[in-house]
């Protein structure tokens, strides 16, 4: 199916809009009513026909917007994008899994044409075509991690593995759920997650590490992870917290349908070849609370979910102060009728609203 | 499935090097390419031996940017339960057999401002393919090989024309050996440590380096163990609900499979720690041979690696 690129905002006047498509495709995170952690991974090997699961690295409708704001909070902020220098090979391994993954995946917008080490790459969304040496960066206008991830939606955690743990040694970080490469560059696994609440007792992360230091070529692996953010912002980074944090306070009961959008994160996590690193793309999808609720199934659930979530849970991900207003929201859409198991929207099936 | 994901080879050389190792080769059945991988990964080969099917993990030996083809050298073990010997005798140019992608359980670390490389007999392989990655990112290196004779020294002829300053052999019979201690004191800052051959050596350098100081983190080792053989014994799998028996010459892993229980697994060589099993009751004694399990783990009684670990006496009960 060929995508109709929208040119919209993720700022100032946030012009981004989701086409009915796009809301169909969403990746509700929440497969049944309620929600806790849990190490909900599985093999990353293809989904639905158009669902955000079917290629390796998913393109949407917002891409070409996505990169532009992407280049603008790197020009205010080169520091979002760092590699340790052992981390160049590992680079150049993302270069390849993208470009080979994308040129398949999707032929009518890329190509890539190999002849040895002579590499010649065409983007035609963004309107690239560079001809260059692959493993030497001189050829590059940036080191290879940064080339390619100017052009992929999603933030790149690059990985580095040693001594039984993971490192956060180089990265692409623009669309974050308010964590900073700048700070957790060069931590491990525990150091970075140290800020989770509940995980760590519940054992969580030793048993996640564990999953990933096995990751294979060629076995990839994925699962969902979900925040909200008030505007359809993707830099929510604590270096800009001073400029959208004060948005959250902006929330009227009026404004709540269009402003509120949940956040949802597909984490992916692939073993690089050459460098025996793991990449962890997190791509962001956003969604608003009245898109959704055009769902009955979602907003249903949507309502039990954030009813019942742990005080904890709401603190960390930044809505406690404004749970009450979603809830008044949220249960306008909930008629305690059932729902069916799995985050797919079912509207064939799902009966509407009773109310 | 269980493990990493499967390619189908066809054998295209079988070279003997020496009176004790072979080398093989192999190439998609399929066509096109193989994947990359880095310099220390190995891949498991799967071998149809009657009824039992062997799964033994060699390091790849070849230059790992090389898809065209992947090399393994094997050495025979006439005193194993057969997998070498099964390679020697049984496989031939032209078959074609199974082999899993690569897995690196013995990677360089990339940080190291040097990479001090010290090998003992077959464990020379890996670093065949991490000198090979290292030469062409210009990385520092130096090699120290320690080999039984001349007539056993595999490849190296092959390495001291082409690393003539890099790479210092030793023979055992005549009386050379490595000087570890002055080794290991002349390093710079920012060294790390590979030690790859026989049990004795790596705990020797792994020992001597640890009471000289180095971080824990500079010392690298791999040591593939060959599940030993041993006395028949009966195991309950509480899961799936079945009773096997575990021959003399195939692992409590091999068994478990060969019952048609999918168990997990990754290096089939007790280093990974992918196949830890649950006890959930025994009566007897384990025969505990995995690097995974600290010693308590292993004293405990309340795990096991089916792989290289096996057990003796009246029950043997695994949550599997």
């Amino acid at each position: 199916m060929t995508i109709q690129f929208n040119d919209e905002t993720f700022r100032d006047d946030y012009s981004f809009r989701n086409s009915e498509r796009a809301i169909k495709r969403f990746p509700f995170p929440f497969d049944k009513d309620s929600y806790m952690y849990a190490v909900n991974m599985e093999q990353h090997r293809g989904g639905p026909s158009d669902s955000i699961y079917e290629k390796r690295f998913d393109v949407d409708e917002h891409y070409v917007s996505e990169m532009r704001d992407r280049a603008m909070v790197l020009a205010d902020d080169p520091l979002r994008c760092q590699s340790l220098p052992h981390m160049t090979l590992a680079g150049w391994d993302l270069l390849e899994l993208i470009m080979v993954s994308k040129s398949e995946d999707y032929p009518d917008l890329f190509q890539l044409h190999r002849d040895g080490d002579q590499w010649h790459w065409i983007n035609k969304p963004l309107g690239i075509d560079d001809k260059f040496t692959f493993m030497d960066e001189t050829t590059l206008p940036y080191g290879p991690m940064e080339y390619i991830t100017r052009q992929t939606q999603g933030d790149f955690c690059v990985l580095d593995q040693r001594d039984d743990n993971l490192w956060m040694d180089a990265g692409m970080i623009t669309t974050q759920a308010d964590w900073s490469l700048d700070f957790d560059i060069g931590m491990n696994f525990f150091e970075w997650h140290a800020p989770v609440p509940l995980a760590h007792e519940k054992g969580i992360f030793v048993r996640a590490l564990k999953f990933l230091l096995n990751i294979q070529q060629g076995a990839p692996a994925r699962r969902l992870n979900w925040t909200m953010t008030v505007n359809p912002l993707l830099d929510t980074s604590p270096e800009n917290y001073h400029k959208w944090g004060i948005q959250k306070t902006e929330l009227t009961p009026e404004n709540i349908g269009s402003k509120q959008h949940l956040r949802v994160e597909l984490q992916t996590f692939f073993r690089l070849p050459r460098s025996n690193g793991l990449v962890f793309p997190i791509r962001c999808y956003l969604c608003s609370f009245q898109d959704l609720m055009t769902s009955p199934k979602w907003g249903r659930r949507l309502h039990r979910v954030i009813r019942d979530l742990p005080e904890e849970l709401a603190t960390y991900k930044g809505f406690i102060d404004n749970r009450p207003m979603m809830l008044d929201y949220l249960s306008k859409f909930d008629d305690g009728l059932p729902t069916s198991n799995g985050i797919w929207p079912e509207f064939d099936t799902e009966p509407p609203l009773q109310k | 499935m269980s493990g990493a994901e499967k390619i189908a080879v066809r054998v295209t050389e079988v070279s003997p090097l020496n009176e004790l190792v072979t080398r093989f080769k192999f190439e998609p059945v399929a066509g096109g390419l193989l994947p990359t991988f880095s310099g220390g990964a190995h891949t498991v080969v799967e071998m149809r031996d009657g009824d039992i099917t062997r799964m033994n993990p060699y390091s790849l030996m070849s230059d790992p940017f090389d898809q065209t083809a992947y090399t393994i050298s094997v050495r025979r073990d006439d005193e194993g339960r057969g997998g070498s010997l099964f390679m020697h005798k049984n496989i031939s140019v032209g078959d074609e057999i199974t082999i899993s992608n690569p897995v690196n359980l013995f990677s360089l670390d990339l940080r190291a401002k040097k990479h001090l490389m010290i090998a003992g007999g077959i464990g020379i392989t890996p670093f065949l393919a991490q000198i090979k990655q290292l030469d062409r990112a210009h990385g520092n290196w130096e090699l120290h090989y320690s080999c039984r004779s001349e007539a056993l020294g595999s490849y190296v002829d092959y390495l001291t024309n082409t690393h003539p300053n890099d790479v210092e052999v030793y023979y055992d019979d005549q009386k050379q050996a490595i000087d570890l201690e002055n080794l290991l004191d002349g390093q710079p800052l920012g060294t790390h440590i590979y030690v790859c051959g026989p049990k004795g050596m790596i705990d020797w350098v792994r020992g001597k380096a640890t009471e000289l100081g180095w971080p824990r983190e500079a010392i690298h080792y791999e040591e593939f163990l060959a599940p030993q053989p041993g006395k028949p014994f009966e195991v309950k799998l509480a899961v799936s609900n079945k009773v096997i028996q575990v021959g003399e010459r195939e692992s409590l892993l091999e068994a478990i499979e060969r019952a048609g229980v999918d168990a997990p697994y990754l290096c089939r060589g007790g280093a990974c720690g992918m196949c830890e099993t649950s006890v959930i009751d025994y009566s007897g004694n384990f025969i505990h041979r995995d690097h995974w399990l600290e010693e308590d783990e292993h004293a405990s009684g309340k795990k096991i690696m089916p792989c290289v670990s096996r057990f003796e006496g009246k029950t043997l009960v695994l949550d599997r």
